[in-house]
This record gives C-alpha cells, structure tokens and sequence, in this order.
C-alpha cells in the first residue's frame, strides 16, 4: 500500500514572505547597482586593464603594434635586480618610519590625552607638519640636509659633527634622511589616530582601577593598550600601506639614481621615463602583490590577537 | 571647551596654510627676481617685430596656441617677451607653459602626449636627441621653412631632418664650456685657465684652501652630478677629452674601457674634495646659484649661465669671470653639442599658426635678441658672427666656437635614447658616489648592449 503524500503546500504565508525577500533582494541589487557600477569603472577596469597590459610588450613611442608576450615581463622581473634593490629599500622604510611614527605618535598622543594646560594649542600645533604639502616639505628639508644645510651648520656647532655632512648625497645616510622626513611629517597624523581611540576609552574604567590600587604603568598595560588596540590596528595597516607606496619624498630627494628608489618610484620611470608600459604593468602587479602581503600578515595577526 | 578646540585647531590650519605659503612664496620670489633682470635686459634691447604681421592677422587673428617652452635661468622670461611681442603684432595668442627642468623628465612628458594622440600643445622645443624618437609625431616643416632652413648650421639641420622630413626647427644651439673666476686665478697667482683637467683640480684645490679661510662655503669646482640627462652630458666630455670615446662608437659599445675608468675614477677622487659632496645632487641650476653667488672657482655649465653671471641683480661675480674650453686629459677639449628645436605636433588644430610662430622663434632677428639678452648660442652662423652678440657671448670667439662638438649616441640608441642615457648616468653616479669605476662599468655596457639588440 503505498500511498504518495499529497505535495504538502506551503502555508501561504511563507510564500508571501519569500516574494517580499525577493522583491527586497530585487531592490537591494537596484539600489547597489550604481555604486557597483562606478566601482567597476574607477576600480576593476584600471586594474583589469593593468593586469592585461602586463602580458603585453606595450610601450610609448613604438611603431610596430602591441602584442601579447605571455608571461615574458614576469619572467624578466623575477631576474630584475634594480626591482630587487627597490622592494628592499622600501620594505626596509616601511618598517623604519612605521615603527618611529608609532612609538612616536602614541607617546605624543598619551602625552597630548592627559589633562594640561595649554593642550588645546598642543593639539593643534603639533599638526603643522601634516598640513604641510608633502613636496614643498620635502623640498624644504632637501635644501636643509645639504652640506652648506642648516642640520650640518648646527651639527658642526654643537660639536655632533666634526665635519658638514652631505647627507642626502652620501648613500650611507641617504634612506635615514629620508626616513627622518616622513616622520617628522607622519607622526602627528599617528597621534592623532591614536588620540581619537585614547579619547572613547571611559574615564571611569581608570577610577575604578584606581580604587583597586593599580599603579600608572600596570593601566597602561591592562587597560589602555587593550582598549586602544582597534585604534593601533588601523593606524598601523593605514600607515603601512602608504609607506609601501611612497613616492613623493624619493622623487624630491633622489630623483632617478639607483640604490635609492622606491618600488613606486621604479615603476614610475620605467613607465614614464622608459615607456615600457607592458614591463611596468608587470611591476605594478607585482607591487600589488607585495602590498596584499602585508594586508594579510595584518588581518592574520589581527584575528589571532583578538581571539 | 569643545568650540576652544574648534577655535584652535583653525588657528593651527591657518598658521600651517601660512608656514607652506611662506615656503611657496620663498621659491617664486626667487625666479621673479631672475625673472624681473631678464626683463630689465629685454627692456634696453626690445623682442624683434614679427614681419608680415598684417597678412598673418588677416589669416590667423584669433587663433591660440600652446608653446612648450624653456625654464632654466631667464629663458621663462625671454619666451614670454616674445610670445607678447608675436600675440601684438599677429593677433595669435601663445600660451606659454615651461617644461621641466631635467631634460629628461621633459622628453618623458612629450612621449606622453604623443602616444595619446593629444592636442593638448601645438609647438614645443625638443632637446637635440629627441627628433629621431619624435619624428613619426612632427609636422615636416620642410614645405613652408624649407628657405629659413638654409641659413642655420647644415649640421643641425641634418640632425633635424629625418627620413627626408625637417621635422624640427633649430633654436638656439648649446655647448659645454668652462667658466672660471679671473680675479681668484689673480690672486692665486695663475696667469691662465686651466689646459687639463689635473691642472684645474691642483688649481681648485688651492684656490679653494685659501678661500674656505674666509667662507666656508666655497668650493673649487662645480659641474652637473646628479642622476639625470645632464651628467650623461658632463660625462661624455670627460669621456671624449680622455681619449676613451664617445660610450657607443660605431654602433657598438665602448663604454667599459681602462681610459674611461681612469678618468671616473679621477673624478670620484675630487668629489667632496674639490667639490661639494653634495655635488652628486646638482643639475644646472644648483652649479650656477653656487658660481654666481662666489661659493666656486670654476664651473662646467652651459653658455646661459654667462647672462646670469653678468647680472648685477643675481650675480655677486658680474665682471670677475670667464669662459673657455673645457680641460683634456689624454684626448682633446670637447664640448658635448646641446642646443634646442622648435617642433610642430602633429594632432595640433592650429599648425599653420603655429608654424608661423616656429617662423618667427627661429628668425635671424630673434636669435640676435635671444643671443643679446640671454646668452643662448645662435644656430645661425650669420647671427653667430655680428659684432654685437659676439661682444655679449664671448664664448663665440673662434678659440672656444671652434672646439671640438661631441654628440651623445642619440643615433645609436634612436626611440630608446632615453632608457640608455638613464643607464649611463644612474651608473656614472653611482660611482661618483663612491663605487669603483671597474665595478660598474661593466653593468653598464651590458645593459647597452641589451637595448642596443
């Protein structure tokens, strides 16, 4: 005896709600659709058309017609020595203005949260530096690092130096110059990150753990750090995606010369200055590619740390 | 307290806003200075009238052109004064915009703009090397300049004529000389410039020992070192004046050769000795500032400086130098051919005016003027012989006019002169800067030779 089960139907009130989902769904899409669309324009198209022109020979001024080449521009940048050099330059600035800017900035930011006279002016000054282009600063210290510069002058004077130092032309000092810029113009924007996740941590939290006798020092460790940790986060994924992108201070102080350029500043002049736009699509990808890198190790960290 | 904060933190915008308009005005108060002497020099000595005004108003009246014109010294300024005078008298509006100041930088914004087909500038100067890379992008002004053509120097018109198109008009021509300081020789004791280069580095060193008692500043020598076209430029006359040859000879390389090295070796020796250590960050400009305002016994520079030099409103050294040839070791004095051409875009929308303002930039009258108030090399040799812009540009005496030119191997490397030339100043630098001659000129040659295949 077999019966087949009549098709139970659905209560129709169910159906009606999957209708209002879809019809929400519907309007979601229409609703995203523009902003997808100006995201495919401004983002995927750059990037897919990047990604095509690095398996091309393209390249300014060349008369005969692009053609596809495959996997020869990687080929070429995995033996390319000057890319080399530059990925180390710019790994080895990152980790030098990175780690300054936030011991820096978070000593100021400490500093500039606890309660003073005059913290209203100090918080505003301490800014001038970021309000400053960054060309025109680098220009400005350009001049100064000079050996005829104001810092060899004071150096020599103040008996530091025993002789005026060409600190920008001497490859020995050149990426510490240039470091020194960035962070004496990035640390105020550091601090001030950090200012702002110092600024929501309640006040009662500390009064309460002064109550139970904990000492200045063991607050920091136990409470502020903790509570400031997705401020620290972000400035720390933020800075350091900008200091693996840097341009405009290198460009400034070493222009074209090898053994001090940045991995921007390659693909620059190999686009720019070569016209090899194929190749430097490759070097751009492989930019690209460095970059996520460290996104990961981040978001890594980041999720173990918060477990 | 919160509108306290709001209150000062604009205080603080404000004064930063004011901190970097402090610096911006601190350039620009600079190049309006250089800018103004130039003018006071166009005003005793007027920009030349256009000839034929009335028929091209008729023609072009209205029209308006972009020119990509010079910045180094006061040529913004010499561009300007006779954009006005050509606007005044034809009715044909020149905008003009300066290009940048590393040669090279300029050459990497044309190619730009060419492979996009734009319009965005009719008429620009090209560097000396550039036609033969250019040329497919030009408008062949044979057709209409083809007569003006056979006055300036054959040789450059050869240079400028590629695959029978004249695709540039000269300008004004370039090359390298020696300035040097007469009151120090004096009184140093030296009765003449130096005849080769270890003569001028025992010169340098003591006229700069002696100095340096009263000015810390000063320095003996100063040239274009930084990682950019010019030092492939200075470069090449050390090459040349060595016996060591000119980097690509006969279409084969020739830069890795024990003469070349000794002669680098020779100059990394002086640099922070003799020179400024930070003389590896120099391009013109920096060399001139350092010799006008007396911080240098000698310079290698180009003749434009001469006007800077001889200008009482930036100059503290007008009447207490010279020129000549540049100093030898084993070879000759060289003087490595610089020198600029007007080129028409081919995408402009207005060539026929714009040809017409190539017709009046390059005329006989505007050299003469360009000569006069700015020192800049005439490729007219007619213009080149008037008793008026020899008294201005002594560097055309016949002594120093006649050395031998150098040509950088711009036939050689051809679309590719760019990347090559790049190759040869990031190395030369690189040993300026301290490396051995023999460690980097064999990555050199390599690298020539791999865009030379």
């Amino acid at each position: 005896m077999s019966t087949v089960a009549p098709p139970v139907p659905a209560p129709r009130r169910r159906r009606k709600s999957t209708k209002l989902k879809r019809r929400q769904t519907r309007l979601a899409w229409a609703l995203l659709v523009p902003s997808l669309a100006v995201v495919a324009v401004v983002a995927l198209y750059p990037l897919g058309k990047t990604v095509f022109q690095s398996f091309t020979d393209e390249e300014f001024l060349a008369l005969n017609p692009v053609s596809w080449v495959g996997l020869e521009n990687y080929k070429d940048l995995w033996n390319d020595t000057v890319f080399r050099d530059s990925i180390w330059t710019t790994l080895k600035f990152t980790v030098i203005t990175v780690a300054f800017e936030f011991v820096l900035g978070l000593a100021i930011a400490l500093i500039v949260n606890s309660s003073f006279k005059g913290r209203g002016v100090m918080r505003a000054v301490m800014l001038v530096p970021w309000a400053i282009p960054t060309v025109v600063a680098a220009q400005m210290w350009k001049s100064m690092l000079q050996s005829n510069g104001v810092i060899s002058d004071a150096g020599v004077r103040l008996h530091i130096l025993s002789e005026p130092h060409a600190w920008i032309a001497d490859p020995s000092t050149a990426l510490a110059a240039v470091c020194a810029v960035d962070i004496w113009k990035t640390t105020p924007f550091v601090a001030l990150l950090l200012l702002a996740g110092l600024q929501v941590i309640p006040h009662d939290l500390y009064e309460a753990s002064e109550v139970d006798g904990a000492k200045p020092l063991q607050q920091f460790w136990k409470i502020t750090l903790p509570l400031l940790w997705p401020a620290i986060f972000v400035t720390l994924i933020f800075r350091t995606l900008d200091a693996l992108r840097v341009f405009d201070v290198f460009y400034v102080f070493f222009g074209n010369r090898l053994g001090t350029q940045s991995m921007a500043i390659y693909a620059q002049s190999t686009i720019v200055g070569d016209g090899y736009v194929g190749y430097g699509a490759a070097i751009s990808m492989a930019i690209f590619v460095v970059i996520a890198l460290f996104v990961i190790i981040y978001l890594t960290f980041q999720r173990v740390a918060m477990r | 307290m919160k509108i306290r904060i709001v209150v000062l933190a604009t205080a603080a915008l404000l004064v930063a806003v004011a901190l970097s308009m402090n610096v911006a005005s601190a350039g620009t108060a600079g190049s309006s200075a250089k800018a103004s002497s130039a003018t006071s020099a166009a005003k005793a000595y007027p920009a030349p009238k256009v000839p034929n005004a009335a028929a091209l108003k008729k023609q072009y009246g209205g029209e308006s052109i972009t020119f990509i014109g010079d910045s180094v010294g006061g040529s913004h300024a010499r561009d300007l004064a006779l954009a006005k005078q050509f606007t005044k008298d034809t009715g044909i509006k020149v905008k003009v915009v300066p290009h940048p100041a590393a040669s090279d930088a300029s050459y990497s914004q044309l190619a730009r703009v060419f492979s996009s087909k734009s319009s965005s500038f009719d008429v620009a100067m090209i560097d000396v090397v550039w036609p033969g890379a250019f040329a497919p992008y030009l408008v062949d002004l044979k057709p209409k300049l083809g007569k003006e053509a056979k006055q300036h120097a054959q040789g450059i018109i050869q240079n400028d004529t590629i695959d029978g198109k004249l695709v540039a008009m000269p300008w004004f021509g370039d090359f390298g000389i020696l300035y040097y300081r007469t009151d120090l020789l004096r009184k140093y004791g030296y009765k003449s410039p130096p005849k080769t280069w270890n003569q001028l580095f025992a010169m340098a060193k003591k006229i700069q020992d002696g100095e340096q008692a009263s000015n810390d500043n000063f320095n003996g020598f100063v040239f274009q070192g930084n990682s950019y076209e010019g030092l492939t430029c200075d470069a090449l006359e050390w090459y040349e004046s060595a016996g060591a040859g000119g980097f690509i000879d006969n279409g084969k390389v020739t830069i890795n050769n024990p003469k070349g090295a000794r002669i680098l070796d020779q100059f990394r020796a002086q640099i922070g000795n003799i020179t400024p250590r930070d003389v590896t960050t120099y391009q013109e400009g920096e060399a001139h500032t350092a010799f006008v305002e007396g911080n240098a016994a000698f310079m290698r520079n180009w003749p434009y400086a001469y006007s800077i030099g001889q200008d009482p409103k930036s100059s503290k050294i007008v009447g207490k130098f010279s020129v000549t040839v540049l100093p030898h070791a084993s070879g000759k004095s060289v003087g490595t051919v610089g020198g600029w051409q007007l080129a028409v875009n081919k995408y402009s929308k207005h060539v026929d005016a714009s040809i017409e303002f190539v017709r009046y930039m390059t005329s006989a009258p505007v050299q003469k003027f360009n000569a006069i108030t700015n020192t800049n090399v005439p490729t007219i040799p007619a213009v080149a012989r008037d008793r008026a812009v020899v008294k201005a540009n002594p560097y055309l005496k016949p002594e120093i006019a006649n050395v031998m030119r150098v040509t950088r191997p711009a036939r050689d490397l051809k679309t590719h002169y760019n990347e090559g030339s790049k190759v040869i100043y990031q190395g030369i630098n690189q040993i300026l800067n301290g490396r051995p001659a023999s460690s980097v000129l064999p990555s050199i040659q390599s690298k020539l030779n791999r865009i030379l295949r």
